[in-house]
């Protein structure tokens, strides 16, 4: 270790330390009373580490002896997850509060999901990939289950992690099948055995089972049964956590993994995750028309949401990356729109989940069901809206990869899913009439709900800049 | 100053249209007059400075795609400056005259609004046809020629409570789209060819276009002549000639005012303005061009003869219109394209007087349009008789023949007669002075059933006939002093010798160097010369003993001659023939495509899809979600099965 690595790890490191020196400071005064200043200071040391990482020089560093990256892929991955997730967890704080949910524990285990998240994004190495997800995993079995009164989030958070151990014992036994074979653990190592474009019958078993275990991180079918059962179950803040950085950061494992580690047999993997992408947006879309709880409606969206993200992956180009990192980042502002305002529905002091509840909702509160409505049409990928281009961008990417099918097969499957979209804007402005939901929502919600809203109108016009960031970030990895 | 006549008339379009709620009606109709009447204002104030010189007008880059690149930009020459004249004078004066028109209406309940909107509609044509006539390339024509469509499609159908003015709204609308796919297809042949839509450019390469051969369906076409043809087929539309010719009739549902400015005056002019301004091609196109002159005759003749027996007074109006700009395109067809304009610049003023006259009578008969149902009405309507007096001697040409001397119908229409001797085939000649007599025949006919004889039709109507107001009255005289004296003072620019000519429009319209009809047409016969005023002496004669000395000697000749006064009077049957060989076979179509296909298919496909397949789907997918662990296990475990089963029966069989 030298300390070029630990610069190399610097908002990772901070993490950590911040994440152990709060738990003490938690644990030695008055505990859940400061739980509000622990999360703001957390907030603000995920925007600082955002803003190290987004100024940090360019280019491409290794430490801890190849376990570790700092790459252009993995800065673009680690901004948008420290973001988000300081968005999110900020997000919730006024719901926490109301149900006595606010411990101070909280931020922190949001703290060490987070360092899980980088770490994954950053490893380029089974084991370190392995050490990340468990990390992340585990801080977010925990946060499911953080509601120990409730049967709901209790059985979430188990059931979150049974079915998680599950998946966490296929990877391992995928990584172990790989080493096997390849005789190595480092990514670059396995990808110089499998460089003729040969590949070994047991590489690619291991492969299956890594990516299985991968798949159920980001609930791709047929993988994803756990997810609307956690998401409904769990607190509403934890949900909104689930459904954006870790699905960002599997997301992008699962890239790093497939391009360096089997880069040179995109033919093979590539079909994989074809067939999950086609099953999940098929899935996704056609079990989301019968959910009557927006929360279950919003975890099979993203079901549906992470097989067109994984179209632009199966087309296994530098294009096809781009075109998922963009995906992503769309996907995540418009998700934490979205969960901004379900953590704001209410009636009465208590959460309504409930999708008829909506009904007729832009009589009362117009410029909150504009944003929303903005949020649904661009999720069904409606143009003008930024939702649209970023599945145009995957699509693009499957095309220009001789993969037409499976961009005919995505567009069908956003036709059937644009219906549950379009049916919560229905109930908002032409449905019946209903019990009334509470108008007030706190001001976080308020306004990042707004700015989303306002992004997805406002993005079209460059997508901010990011498209050439992803370029760079896509082309790091893939040479 | 080019600028501001421009978009004088959008801006009052735009107040008028949007404005009225804030500032009412009334000050919403002053306001699109006031700035339709500064435009014309202005153009005449051009039009009588103008040096000849043409200049263009930049307003901004409008289209840049690849080589296409285009302006928006005026091109100012004598023959826009002309037609700027025409448009804005005319829409002025409608504008002006539509204070009265429009005042009271029975198609509008009391107290609705509709005032401001007509007059947003009409400022709004006006803009556009300013678009059309100032256009420095040829998409820039094509928005002009659209935006005058989609207004002419709005006012016919002003009245959009009477079916009858909506489904003639709909034919003036489909009818112009065939015109206009030849319109469009002749752009992008240029386009194709030259690489350009400026005028300038495409001009510069006509001797080029006219050794160019294009392959077009199944044979080698001169590319001159092949776009002379094209365009000249989206002119047909415009300006209603044969075979196109069936919307305008119909397009007399529209109020009054909208028949003078843009059934009469501006907009059907348009097909002649293209084909002058087309003039450097054009005079490439020989074989293009004689299809042109046999289509202006024929149209002369053939609504000549309709409008021999049509009763209603708007109609006879419009069968002339559509007569008179077949005589305008025989001008342009044989060569000289300053007599086309010539006509066209005398004709917006007589006719839309003719048509103003006529929405007096209109207006004042409480919408009463049968001319069987006038008589006598000359006492009842003084002001109005004598603008209608002078606007029929004008378009029957009255004058003293070899002098130079009579209305302008006289000498424009001359000109042309002359010119057709002197440049085209002889039965085109015959056939101009023969439509000269039935125009005189039926312009004299209009006239004394109206005016003259003893009234007839519902005795209080008669009673309640009043004379209209001073603010329709206005425009009728000034629209007189235009008739009586504007091809008297414009006869040397127009129709002098060709140096005098090509003097002074400077280029602006071409003729080439072995082009010498305009000359040779000074220099016809004396018999030549006077044969359209024989001709219109005769339709008058005729139309006299008719309608005033044996009344009822027309009702006999209709029935001896029975199969003949029909096929006049159902205009020779072109509707029904249109009818069944476009119409019904396209409704059937349509039937079948949106019973069978839409419907059945497309409809019953999806709903099947949406709503039986994919719920059953969904129901299914709902209850695999049981809520059991084992039950997930299971299916992560079968995923993972039969992910590795694949992969390896893919590699085996590599």
């Amino acid at each position: 270790m030298t300390p070029a690595d630990l610069m190399t790890a610097l908002p990772e490191i901070a993490l950590a330390a911040w994440a152990v020196g709060a738990l003490l400071v938690g644990a030695w005064f008055g505990q859940d009373r400061i739980a509000a200043p622990i999360m703001w200071g957390t907030a603000a040391l995920f925007l600082v580490m955002a803003m190290w990482v987004g100024l940090s020089p360019a280019g491409s560093r290794m430490a801890f002896n190849g376990l570790f990256i700092n790459d252009a892929f993995a800065r673009f991955a680690k901004i948008v997850i420290l973001a988000s997730a300081a968005a999110v967890m900020v997000m919730g704080q006024d719901y926490l509060t109301k149900r006595d949910l606010m411990r101070f524990e909280y931020p922190i285990l949001i703290t060490l999901a987070t360092l899980g998240m980088l770490l994954m994004v950053s490893a380029s190495d089974l084991i370190a990939l392995y050490m990340g997800l468990e990390l992340q995993s585990l801080a977010l079995y925990v946060i499911a289950a953080m509601r120990r009164d409730s049967v709901k989030s209790t059985e979430a958070g188990l059931k979150y992690f049974i079915l998680g151990s599950l998946a966490s014992g296929t990877l391992l036994y995928g990584a172990s099948i790989t080493y096997g074979y390849a005789g190595t653990t480092q990514f670059a190592g396995i990808l110089s055995t499998i460089a003729d474009g040969d590949m070994p019958l047991g590489l690619l078993v291991g492969l299956v089972f890594l990516l299985a275990g991968l798949a159920f991180k980001i609930s791709a079918v047929p993988f994803h049964m756990w997810t609307p059962d956690v998401y409904e179950g769990a607190p509403t803040p934890v949900t909104a956590f689930f459904a954006t950085a870790p699905k960002v950061a599997a997301v992008i494992l699962l890239t790093r993994l497939v391009h360096d580690a089997f880069g040179s047999v995109p033919g093979d993997w590539g079909q994989i995750v074809a067939f999950l992408a086609v099953a999940s947006m098929f899935l996704g879309s056609i079990t989301a028309l019968a959910q009557s709880d927006i929360k279950r409606l919003m975890a099979y969206s993203s079901i549906a949401h992470m097989g067109f993200a994984m179209v632009g992956l199966a087309a296994g180009t530098a294009i096809g990356v781009q075109a998922t990192m963009v995906y992503m980042a769309i996907y995540v502002v418009m998700n934490i729109g979205t969960f901004a305002f379900i953590l704001g529905m209410e009636r009465g002091g208590r959460h309504i989940t409930e999708i008829a509840s909506l009904n007729l909702y832009s009589r009362r509160e117009p410029a909150k069901a504009l944003a929303l409505l903005i949020l649904m049409f661009s999720m069904a990928g409606v143009p003008p809206l930024l939702g649209f281009f970023g599945k145009f961008g995957v699509l693009r990417a499957a095309v220009d990869a001789d993969m037409t099918w499976l961009a005919i097969a995505g567009v069908l499957a956003s036709v059937i899913g644009a219906y549950y979209y379009l049916r919560i804007v229905y109930l908002m402005y032409f449905g019946e009439e209903g019990e009334p939901l509470d108008g007030k929502m706190a001001p976080v919600p308020l306004v990042l709900l707004g700015a989303s809203a306002v992004i997805m109108v406002v993005g079209v016009i460059n997508l901010f800049g990011i498209e050439p960031f992803a370029t760079t970030a896509a082309t790091a990895l893939v040479n | 100053m080019a600028q501001i006549i421009l978009f004088a008339p959008l801006i009052g379009a735009l107040l008028a249209g949007f404005g009225w709620k804030i500032m009412g009606e009334r000050p919403a109709q002053i306001v699109a007059t006031a700035l339709v009447g500064l435009a014309a204002l202005l153009s005449w104030v051009i039009f009588l400075t103008f040096d000849g010189e043409g200049r263009t007008i930049q307003i901004l880059r409008w289209i840049d795609v690849g080589t296409l690149s285009s302006d928006w930009a005026i091109r100012l020459d004598r023959l826009t400056a002309v037609m700027l004249v025409v448009v804005t004078t005319v829409s002025a004066l409608v504008h002006l005259y539509s204070f009265g028109y429009m005042a009271h209406d029975d198609n509008w309940r009391e107290g609705e609004p509709y005032r401001a909107r007509f007059f947003a509609y009409l400022s709004f044509f006006t803009f556009a046809m300013l678009m059309l006539v100032t256009a420095d390339n040829l998409l820039q024509l094509f928005f002009g020629w659209e935006g005058v469509g989609v207004a002419s499609y709005l006012l016919i159908g002003f009245y959009y409570r009477k079916p009858s003015a909506n489904a003639a709204a709909i034919k003036a609308f489909v009818v112009n789209r065939v015109g206009d796919f030849g319109l469009l297809l002749g752009l992008a042949t240029i386009f194709f060819l030259v690489d350009s839509i400026q005028f300038d450019v495409i001009f510069a390469e006509r001797e080029a276009l006219s050794q160019t051969t294009v392959r077009f369906l199944w044979t080698d076409w001169n590319a001159a002549n092949l776009i002379a043809f094209l365009l000249f087929v989206g002119a047909m539309g415009k300006s209603a000639q044969l075979f196109l010719h069936t919307w305008l009739p119909d397009a007399m549902e529209g109020p009054t005012p909208v028949s003078a400015l843009i059934h009469a005056a501006t907009m059907v002019t348009a097909g002649v303005f293209l084909v002058v301004r087309m003039s450097p091609i054009m005079e490439y196109a020989p074989e293009a061009m004689m299809f042109v002159t046999a289509i202006g005759a024929a149209t002369a003749f053939f609504a000549a003869t309709v409008g021999l027996v049509q009763n209603d007074i708007k109609r006879v109006i419009a069968y002339s219109t559509c007569s008179q700009l077949g005589f305008m395109f025989v001008a342009a067809g044989v060569g000289v394209y300053s007599v086309a304009m010539f006509h066209l610049f005398t004709h917006a003023f007589f006719k839309a007087m003719l048509f103003l006259g006529a929405g007096s009578i209109i207006h004042g008969m409480h919408h009463e349009q049968d001319m069987r149902n006038y008589g006598g009405l000359r006492h009842k309507f003084p002001w109005t008789f004598r603008a209608m007096l002078i606007g029929t001697l004008a378009i029957t040409g009255v004058g003293i023949p070899l002098t130079g001397i009579g209305f302008a119908g006289f000498i424009s229409k001359d000109a042309i007669i002359e010119s057709a001797y002197a440049g085209g085939p002889t039965v085109v000649f015959w056939t101009l002075v023969v439509g000269a007599a039935m125009t005189s025949f039926y312009s004299w006919r209009l006239m004394f059933m109206t005016f003259w004889g003893a009234p007839r039709g519902d005795a209080k109507t008669h009673a309640h006939a009043h004379e209209s107001p001073n603010v329709m009255l206005i425009p009728l005289g000034v629209l007189a002093v235009g008739s009586v004296f504007a091809g008297m003072i414009w006869y040397g620019p127009f129709f002098g010798s060709i140096a005098e000519v090509n003097a002074w429009f400077a280029g602006s319209i071409f003729m080439a160097p072995d082009n010498t009809v305009l000359d040779d047409a000074h220099y016809v016969p004396a018999w030549v010369k006077v044969s359209p005023f024989v001709a219109m002496l005769g339709g008058l004669g005729l139309a006299w003993v008719f309608y005033i000395q044996k009344p009822d000697l027309p009702g006999r000749l209709a029935q001896q001659q029975r199969w003949l006064y029909l096929f006049l009077l159902n205009k020779w049957y072109f509707d029904e023939l249109y009818e069944m060989i476009f119409v019904r076979p396209a409704k059937a179509l349509g039937r079948f495509l949106w019973k069978k296909g839409d419907g059945a298919v497309i409809d019953g496909g999806i709903n099947g899809l949406a709503l039986g397949i994919v719920p059953f789907f969904s129901r299914l997918s709902v209850r695999a979600q049981t809520g059991y662990i084992f039950h997930y296990a299971l299916a992560m475990v079968v995923g993972i099965l039969a992910l590795v089963f694949y992969v390896m029966l893919v590699t085996g069989t590599n």
